[in-house]
């Protein structure tokens, strides 16, 4: 499992930088902002962390489908099917491993990503803490997509569609966390708990409605 | 023979797709006459009755919005269920009722959607907010049609059937946060009303005609997906008549 880890990360980092791509667009999104919205200060700050967010949702959108996508290609899908660890084992970890190679990324990018924002310290680290709270809960979603959407040619924009409904919750909660986080009366344990619990919920069922979609559409 | 196998024969018999074309060409004209006869009754009971004190004429938009917002949640529980069909019992005709059902539900929900929001506009003076009542409708929304292009998507309907019967029941988590999002939320929509345990609290001359007009749209969307149930059975074999005909025909073109 470790070496099954290692693999997807060193091939998710090294082919075609899959992982950069990911935070060139979350880079791309943030900074287009203040040429739409005007270049107020005071106005970036505030929807700062709405933004980071909403950015690193996308940017987390764009690879899913990769996730499964060239192991179908080259074949290796059927042999983790046929493989005696368990299939949500064997999804858990693809997870881990795509969420460390595309969503690890943009938590380290986000607080220079910040400094556009004209966030001050403790939001950017308010913002840091729940997008690494909330992230692999995208993932763990988006693997189900991915999977659904892996028989189709082209899946690429249909999980993306399938996929964020589902993920609207996270962005709520984050969102809301960080702005309790910053301003004093709202208190900042129960939103970030209810994230907390949305990205433990999601590890437990989105390996195994991943695993499901797999085995489906493999025969 | 018991009651019990008997009954579970009739369920199994229903598995076979022409026994079930023959039920539905019989129940079929007997929905559509009841979906007509209680419309017809619940229109008129909705028209004659008096309106609110306080909202006027406008309460007569609830007699569209609350059924239709209350079976665009039910067609989704009957789409999850379809889907348990498919993937745990393979009945043959649980994803024929899943697919049929998808773009019935979002019919329902749009008009929830749009009726709610010619409601809000006189009455909260905005045509929407984002408030978690009408966000948790309109992901429904969003779901239903990320269904209908998944379906669209795939060529072969077995394939297509069980990969999305597991997204069916992921999304089925926004059931409940619909259900209860008034409750656990402050927001703007009114907390429920009729589905309560202490009974509803409507006053009895809006709870006659809503009752009525609930029983027309939950007919109506049983006709509409028999109906459609039944146009997807044709279309399948349609397409798989072309295909043996396409088949055959390559067969002769190679013997000469």
């Amino acid at each position: 499992m470790m070496s099954l880890f290692f693999r997807d990360l060193k091939l998710s980092v090294r082919a075609g930088g899959g992982a950069m791509i990911g935070v060139l667009f979350f880079m791309t999104v943030v900074s287009v902002i203040p040429f739409g919205v005007g270049p107020d200060l005071n106005l970036l700050s505030r929807i700062g962390p709405a933004i980071l967010w909403i950015g690193a949702l996308l940017a987390s959108l764009l690879g899913l489908d990769r996730l499964f996508q060239a192991e179908r290609e080259d074949g290796s899908l059927d042999l983790m099917l046929m493989h005696e660890t368990p299939l949500i084992l064997t999804v858990f970890v693809k997870c881990a491993a795509h969420w460390a190679a595309t969503g690890l990324p943009l938590v380290v990018a986000s607080p220079f990503l910040a400094l556009f924002m004209n966030m001050d310290e403790f939001a950017i680290g308010a913002t840091m803490l729940t997008l690494l709270a909330g992230t692999p809960a995208i993932t763990f979603i988006g693997a189900v997509g991915a999977a659904v959407a892996v028989a189709l040619p082209r899946g690429g924009l249909l999980v993306s569609i399938l996929v964020l409904p589902l993920a609207i919750p996270v962005l709520i909660f984050g969102v809301s966390a960080v702005y309790a986080a910053v301003e004093d009366p709202a208190p900042f344990l129960p939103p970030f708990m209810i994230l907390m619990a949305i990205t433990l919920f999601f590890a437990v069922i989105g390996p195994v409605a991943a695993a499901a979609a797999l085995r489906h559409s493999a025969d | 023979m018991s009651d019990n196998s008997l009954a579970i024969r009739k369920f199994s018999d229903l598995a076979n797709p022409t026994r079930f074309l023959a039920l539905a060409d019989r129940v079929l004209p007997w929905f559509a006459a009841l979906t007509v006869l209680a419309f017809a009754a619940g229109l008129w009971l909705s028209f004659t009755t008096e309106g609110d004190y306080q909202q006027g004429e406008t309460v007569r938009i609830m007699y569209v919005h609350v059924p239709s917002a209350w079976l665009s949640m039910m067609c989704y529980t009957l789409m999850a269920i379809s889907a348990l069909g498919t993937l745990v019992w393979r009945h043959p005709l649980a994803d024929v009722s899943a697919k049929a059902a998808a773009p019935i539900g979002a019919c329902f929900t749009f008009l929830a959607l749009v009726t709610g929001s010619l409601w809000g506009k006189p009455m909260w003076g905005t045509w929407w907010v984002w408030d978690a009542r009408l966000t948790s409708v309109f992901l429904l929304f969003l779901m239903y049609l990320g269904l209908m292009a998944l379906n669209r998507a795939m060529d072969d309907p077995a394939r297509s059937a069980r990969v999305s019967a597991v997204l069916v029941l992921v999304g089925f988590v926004n059931i409940p946060i619909i259900k209860f999002s008034v409750e656990w939320w402050n927001t703007l929509h009114q907390p429920a009303s009729v589905m309560r345990l202490d009974g509803p609290t409507i006053d009895p001359e809006f709870l006659w005609p809503l009752i009525i007009m609930a029983v027309g749209f939950t007919l109506l969307f049983f006709t509409l997906h028999i109906a459609a149930m039944r146009n997807e059975i044709w279309r399948r074999r349609v397409t798989s008549l072309r295909r043996q005909a396409a088949r055959n025909a390559g067969r002769e073109n190679l013997v000469p």
